[in-house]
């Protein structure tokens, strides 16, 4: 009763100091919605890699020289892989669909007098068919033309757009370097991906001719195997873990200086580089939900000043010490919930909108919205103390003689 | 007669320590019967505030007793004292204190409020208190929009919401002109004669404690004197 009176009065008095009122929450406004707004286009972004990885399929298994994935990875002391640990992985590990070898090259593309600065992968037909892609036109390059390190290409969409104006690339000539490659498939598009970089800007050559033309050496950067769906991946992995060791001469009591990945260890460590990031954002959030709140006392103190009168006629009219606290802790807590609710319209806008410019899902969230809105709350409370308690305390013959 | 409605023996007020200390009140001995009129009159620093902030609650003598009722004020603490106020002190102030930018209506609610009434019967308490002050109709105003007069009117309106055994007036005509404040007294008065109210005020106006039955006077902090007035002023000729 007397608590939905408080409310009441509380919510005139921040009607009637609608500016200020709106000055003061500011603070809870954009604490809460940066905190909404980073945890849910973190989540997004999480939600987005592991889906990417996911669709690759679960059967999938990725061998790097060295042990670290991402970035600032480690591969200096590890020797790359030859084309011989492709024949040998294929002929003496069971269970295989295809063990496709990757290596990769940024360059610069001409085409019809336009420059394209692009990465060249040099790998073999199982790629097409391990990634997942379709064609848009066009053919693969065939089993002779990967023997023979043919100077043929198939290219991404964002080529065709960059480099041919959009129009029809198969036949044309691409200059790489110093030689001329021709166009003979174009790749469907697949869009952005969720780490912000376009999937579809890539150039796709048989190894051999990468390795000769390009790089100079018979160095294989990385190998995607795709287990076949009657194979167990952890089987797999481990003859796969075997055999390279035993073809690295590595020791029985030394690490691997190779690393095999499944997709879901991918997914994994990426969506785990995302959740450290979400959680650093978060926080730097809720320190600006604090300033708010200090913002928020800083009001009522003022608040509670000018209105020493009124609270001199309340206390000698015979409002109760814990009256008048209540009263003005209600302010403040409603002022802080107010803000909190005003931040989470503001994150849903702002998280949209996010979502739609980073490419990610958007997820609503109800647990960071309940918690950022019962935080502001808390804060009201915890800053609405002090004021409250000092208007409580004054003496009804020094208020009503104020001013 | 029973118990009177007040009786202080021998109330003392100090403020501060030492040296600088000063005796608002030096030692008060006061009784008024329920349905009195009493006049307080004293020139400034003759301890009248003291003396009424003890008896509004709002203060606790530093020696003597101050029985309300028979009941020991300066044992209660302050809730309790705030409990008394809103069930058997009414306010009147110089200064009206209304709660600005709030209505009429609103500011007589206001103690009912703290006394936890419902909502339909704080609307009909306090539009009636209203009407017995004359202000019938005006209870949608706020005090910006009322004369000084209709505001003091609100404030004993305010005052006599709660049906107060005690009705406390500190200079009540103090910031009106003369006319305003005949007024004002007549309505005192017409409460105190009619409803049998005990009024107990604060005046330095010598014709506005001339409404009073029974006026007292405060020298340095002592009772001068204490007479009876059996013959109070009506409001004079030209005004109503």
């Amino acid at each position: 009763m007397m608590l939905w009176n408080a409310v009441l009065l509380a919510l005139r008095e921040i009607r009637r100091n609608l500016m200020r009122s709106f000055l003061t929450v500011l603070g809870i406004v954009i604490g809460v919605s940066a905190v909404i707004t980073m945890v849910t286009l973190g989540n997004g972004a999480t939600r987005s890699v592991s889906d990417q990885i996911a669709s690759l399929g679960s059967n999938l298994l990725i061998i790097r020289p060295g042990q670290h994935l991402g970035p600032g990875r480690d591969s200096a002391g590890a020797a790359a892989f030859r084309a011989a640990d492709v024949e040998a992985l294929r002929s003496q590990v069971a269970g295989l669909a295809a063990v496709v070898p990757v290596s990769s090259k940024s360059v610069t593309l001409v085409a019809m007098s336009r420059n394209w600065s692009s990465g060249v992968t040099g790998t073999s037909r199982d790629w097409f068919a391990t990634g997942k892609w379709q064609l848009a036109a066009g053919r693969i390059f065939n089993e002779a033309e990967e023997r023979a390190g043919a100077a043929v290409c198939v290219i991404g969409d964002t080529l065709r757009r960059e480099l041919f104006g959009g129009q029809d690339p198969v036949g044309r000539q691409v200059r790489v370097k110093q030689f001329s490659c021709e166009v003979i498939g174009l790749l469907a598009s697949k869009g952005q991906s969720t780490m912000g970089n376009d999937q579809d800007d890539l150039v796709v050559m048989p190894l051999r001719t990468v390795q000769r033309r390009l790089t100079g050496s018979v160095d294989v950067g990385s190998l995607m195997i795709s287990v076949r769906d009657d194979g167990t991946m952890d089987a797999a992995k481990e003859q796969i873990t075997w055999l390279m060791r035993e073809r690295r001469h590595i020791g029985p009591g030394d690490n691997d200086d190779f690393s095999v990945m499944d997709t879901r260890q991918i997914a994994e460590t990426l969506s785990g580089t995302t959740r450290v990031m979400t959680g650093l954002l978060g926080a730097v959030a809720a320190v600006s939900l604090l300033v708010g709140g200090i913002g928020i006392m800083n009001i009522m103190l003022v608040s509670v000043t000018e209105r020493t009168r009124e609270i001199g006629i309340r206390l000698a009219i015979g409002a109760l010490e814990r009256e008048v606290l209540l009263q003005f802790l209600v302010e403040a807590v409603a002022l802080a919930s107010l803000g909190g609710l005003a931040g989470i319209v503001l994150a849903t806008l702002a998280s949209m909108g996010g979502a739609t410019l980073m490419h990610v899902p958007y997820l609503f969230n109800p647990g960071v919205n309940l918690l950022s809105f019962g935080f502001s709350a808390a804060i009201g409370v915890v800053f609405g103390y002090v004021p409250a308690q000092r208007a409580a305390r004054l003496d009804p013959i020094e208020a009503l003689r104020h001013e | 007669m029973s118990v009177p409605l007040i009786a202080l023996t021998g109330v003392t007020r100090r403020f501060g320590d030492g040296p600088a200390a000063f005796q608002a009140l030096r030692g008060v001995d006061l009784s008024i019967e329920e349905g009195e009129f009493v006049a307080i009159m004293g020139p400034s620093g003759s301890g009248k505030s003291s003396l009424m902030n003890i008896l509004g609650c709002l203060d606790t003598p530093s020696g003597g007793s101050y029985r309300f009722r028979g009941l020991a004020v300066e044992t209660l603490d302050r809730d309790q004292r705030a409990r008394l106020r809103r069930h058997a002190l009414g306010f009147v102030f110089q200064g009206f204190n209304l709660l600005a930018r709030t209505s009429a209506q609103e500011n007589v609610e206001l103690p009912l409020l703290y006394r936890g009434e419902g909502n339909e019967r704080r609307r009909q308490l306090a539009r009636a208190a209203l009407a017995s002050v004359g202000l019938e109709g005006w209870g949608h105003h706020t005090p910006a929009e009322l004369s000084g007069g209709q505001q003091q009117r609100v404030a004993i309106a305010r005052a006599l919401v709660t049906g107060p055994s005690l009705l406390l007036a500190d200079e009540p005509t103090g910031n009106l002109d003369t006319a305003r404040s005949h007024e004002i007294m007549a309505l005192l008065t017409a409460l105190n004669r009619d409803q049998g109210l005990t009024v107990v005020m604060v005046t330095h106006e010598a014709d506005m404690a001339a409404y009073a039955r029974r006026i007292v006077r405060l020298v340095d902090g002592l009772i001068a004197s204490d007479t009876r007035n059996d013959a109070p002023a009506g409001p004079p000729e030209g005004t109503s």
